[in-house]
């Protein structure tokens, strides 16, 4: 097992490289001749001619065929946002704090909000502009209440941009709740947050 | 000439033909799946039942793709130079005997266009021929990288043509005729009657120098993706850059045929197996050949090149052809 010291160390001469040796190019005729001829009947070219042929022999394929088969993403991958939705009640989970907006170092969210009949402050508008965003994750990591997540969907090619960016697109639609997974991607608690949180008193 | 003659004789031109067009789309297939699993890919899958369909969906691309020519091209000799390339690769077939004589309905049926005598010359010339396609096409494109193709082309094709006749010389001074037939019979009666066996060293120089002679990938200098773009054929597009594609592998084609004629028996029954199968075996045989190859081996560079052919090989195959003549004079 190495240690982080054996990586960091910028020091060439102790660690431990494998020096290969390499024989002197020959500089008279007769050493290359030589050379040539040992070459020659090396055999070295059907080495090569035997591996690909046990690779086809073998038909351990690699290829993906995209469309039909695809690849797992990793769980903090960070694709188009979308926005959840509480799970007991179906509310939106966006306090409209605005905290995202304001850290977003692209300037690409914006959002506009009220006070609704509950007095409640929820957003009226949520928008990202996917032309400007550069998906650094820093709006899901600072929301307060999990809202604004990075989703699993890559595949956002189509003919605008806008076809992510409004709300309706990223908010979960109030029929799909039940589908609605939690995130435990970027900016999400981990799964033992529990155990590991510190309860603070409520009043001294 | 009686009419019958004639009939026969644009039959098989148009089976040819036909047939060869249709191998040579089909061996882009084949090449484009065994590369793919030599090298853990899957090659065409989407067109047709494992990509089988490829072939035709490649074939409209090329066909419906905008006639272009560039600019500053000399426009009557871009155009006819994917025309000699194909046109030879063609002719090259007209002298190889294909099969043996079968009969149908009693009449004997040649698979041979024209049984001329000097048929291995008239091949190896009419391949040499097909050299000027790549010449004019790079010299009239008006490109610079076609320019440098068409200079490797010729440096590479001029420089083996020698080698393909020396090491021919051999094996042809032991049947002592050049009629593709006549080497074919002197090989008949079972494997140990192979030329390969008393000319091995013929063999391999007559197949490295059909390597290149097809442009096949150790040598195929003049269409080095990495460094001349696409050498001599950068500027073609559509069915021209077609019909050089078709000559290419017709030629393929037909060093397999010589190689197998030549060396390997060709259509002479091989033990159990009768010999219109065994020649088909051989040229596949072959045809897979170049194709791993093309899956294992690197480029060599020019110079590289020219080293092999003047400082190697053709020497040894002087010395092969020595040799061979004292034996024969003993």
């Amino acid at each position: 097992m190495m240690s982080l010291e054996q990586f960091k160390s910028r020091y060439v001469g102790s660690q431990n490289y494998k020096l290969i040796e390499i024989e002197e190019y020959p500089t008279t005729p007769w050493g290359k001749f030589k050379r040539v001829v040992k070459r020659t009947f090396k055999t070295e070219l059907f080495v090569g001619l035997k591996i690909v042929f046990m690779e086809m022999v073998r038909f351990n394929i690699h290829t993906i065929q995209y469309p039909k088969e695809k690849l797992p993403i990793g769980a903090r991958y960070r694709a188009i946002h979308k926005l959840l939705r509480l799970l007991e009640s179906g509310n939106e989970r966006c306090i409209g704090c605005g905290l995202c907006e304001k850290i977003c170092i692209a300037k690409c969210i914006r959002i506009d909000t009220k006070i609704d009949e509950n007095g409640r402050k929820v957003p009226t508008e949520y928008t990202i502009n996917f032309g400007r965003c550069i998906f650094c994750g820093y709006c899901a990591e600072v929301c307060p209440e999990l809202a604004i997540v990075h989703g699993p969907d890559y595949e956002n090619a189509s003919d605008q941009r806008a076809h992510f960016a409004l709300k309706e697109d990223m908010l979960t639609p109030i029929d799909k709740l039940k589908e609605q997974k939690e995130y435990p991607g970027f900016g999400a608690p981990t799964p033992e947050a529990d155990r590991l949180i510190k309860k603070t008193p409520l009043a001294y | 000439m009686s009419g019958a003659f004639i009939i026969e004789t644009i039959i098989k031109i148009l089976i040819v033909l036909g047939l060869f067009s249709a191998l040579a789309g089909f061996a882009t297939y084949v090449e484009r799946k065994v590369l793919a699993f030599m090298q853990r890919r899957l090659g065409p899958m989407h067109v047709g039942p494992y990509g089988i369909l490829q072939v035709l969906a490649d074939g409209i691309k090329l066909f419906t793709k905008e006639d272009f020519v560039p600019q500053n091209a000399v426009k009557s000799i871009f155009k006819i130079a994917p025309v000699i390339t194909a046109a030879t690769a063609f002719m090259a077939m007209a002298a190889i005997p294909m099969f043996p004589e079968f009969t149908i309905g009693g009449y004997t049926v040649r698979p041979i266009i024209s049984d001329i005598n000097v048929g291995l010359l008239y091949v190896l010339g009419v391949m040499a021929v097909g050299m000027y396609g790549p010449l004019l096409a790079g010299m009239a494109s008006g490109n610079k990288w076609s320019l440098i193709g068409a200079a490797r082309t010729t440096i590479q094709l001029l420089s083996f043509e020698i080698v393909t006749g020396l090491s021919v010389l051999a094996p042809l001074m032991m049947v002592g005729s050049l009629s593709l037939i006549d080497i074919n019979n002197y090989q008949s009666g079972g494997m140990e009657n192979w030329i390969i066996w008393s000319q091995p060293v013929a063999f391999v120089l007559f197949l490295i120098a059909g390597f290149a002679e097809t442009n096949r990938t150790p040598f195929d200098l003049l269409e080095h993706e990495a460094e001349v773009v696409s050498g001599y054929a950068t500027e073609y597009s559509g069915m021209r850059w077609g019909m050089f594609f078709i000559g290419e592998y017709a030629n393929l084609f037909t060093v397999s045929f010589l190689v197998s004629i030549i060396f390997l028996g060709g259509f002479n029954d091989w033990g159990f197996i009768p010999g219109a199968i065994a020649i088909l075996l051989k040229v596949f045989f072959f045809i897979f050949l170049f194709l791993w190859t093309r899956a294992a081996w690197p480029h060599i560079r020019p110079d590289q090149l020219m080293w092999l052919c003047w400082k190697v090989l053709m020497p040894v195959a002087l010395i092969n052809i020595v040799i061979t003549g004292i034996v024969l004079m003993i």
